[in-house]
C-alpha cells in the first residue's frame, strides 16, 4: 500500500508498472486517473492552486486504502495525488489496485475515490481564468 | 486549555492567517465551544466563521463535525468543504 501527495506529474505506465512488479499472482490493474475539468468551452482553461493539509491528507488517504483492504481481498493499493499549481487536462489523482480478479480492484477502486473525494483535505484555494491554452 | 488553531484555504484567506492559538474555558468540550470563543473576537472572525455549514472540522488532523470532543491542547482545523470529483 502506497500513498503519495505530490506536485510533480506522475507517468501511469511506471507507476502500473511498478505496482506490477514481484507480484505473479496478479491477474487485474484497476487504474482511475482523475483530470483537471476545464470550466468553461470557450477555450479559456481555469488554474487552481491545491493544497492540502499536511499529515491529516496522508493519515486519511492511509486510512481509506487500509480499509478498502479490509473489504476486499487485493494485492496492492497505490494513491498518488497531486498539489499545487494545476490547469485543464492536468493528471491530479492517480488510485491503482491490483488483485487476483476484476470484481475485487473495480469495486476497490471506486471505493477509494468515493472517499477521497469526501474525507481527505485537498482544497482549492485559488482559481485563475488565465488565457492559457488547454494542454490536451 | 490551550487549542492549536489552524486554518485552510478560503477560511485563512478571510482571516488572514493560518494558524493561531486560542485558550478557551475549561468548562469547553467540543469545537463548538472553541467556535464560539473565536467567534466572539467579532470582525473577519464572526463573519467568516458564522455558518458552520459552509466549513469542515478535523480535531487532532481526525475528520469530525463541530460536535467533535476537544482536550487542553488538541489541534482544530477549520476549512472550506474538500476538493472532489
Amino acid at each position: 500500500m502506497t500513498v503519495r501527495v505530490q506536485h510533480e506529474d506522475f507517468d501511469l505506465t511506471t507507476e502500473l508498472a511498478r505496482l506490477r512488479i514481484g507480484r505473479p499472482e496478479t491477474g487485474a490493474v484497476v487504474a482511475f486517473v482523475g483530470t483537471v475539468r476545464e470550466m468553461n468551452a470557450t477555450g479559456v482553461v481555469s488554474s487552481m492552486e491545491l493544497e492540502h493539509y499536511r499529515g491529516m491528507t496522508e493519515a486519511a488517504l492511509e486510512a481509506i486504502a487500509a480499509e478498502a483492504s479490509r473489504r476486499w481481498l487485493l494485492i496492492d493499493i497505490l494513491v498518488v495525488h497531486r498539489i499545487g499549481w494545476l490547469r485543464g487536462c492536468d493528471r491530479i489523482v492517480l488510485t491503482a489496485v491490483a488483485a487476483r480478479h476484476r470484481g475485487e480492484a473495480l469495486a476497490a477502486c471506486e471505493f477509494v475515490m468515493d472517499h477521497l473525494s469526501t474525507r481527505v483535505p485537498f482544497l482549492k484555494n485559488e482559481v485563475n481564468q488565465d488565457r492559457v491554452q488547454s494542454l490536451c | 486549555m490551550h487549542i492549536q488553531l489552524r486554518f485552510f484555504a478560503s477560511l485563512r484567506e478571510a482571516l488572514g492567517l493560518s494558524s493561531d492559538t486560542v485558550t478557551v474555558p475549561d468548562s469547553a468540550t467540543t469545537a463548538h465551544d472553541v467556535l464560539a470563543v473565536l467567534r466572539a473576537r467579532g470582525g473577519v472572525w464572526a463573519e467568516a466563521l458564522a455558518d458552520a455549514s459552509r466549513f469542515r472540522v478535523a480535531v487532532d488532523q481526525r475528520l469530525g463535525t463541530i460536535d467533535s470532543p476537544v482536550h487542553n491542547g488538541a489541534e482544530v482545523a477549520f476549512f472550506p468543504p474538500v476538493t472532489g470529483g
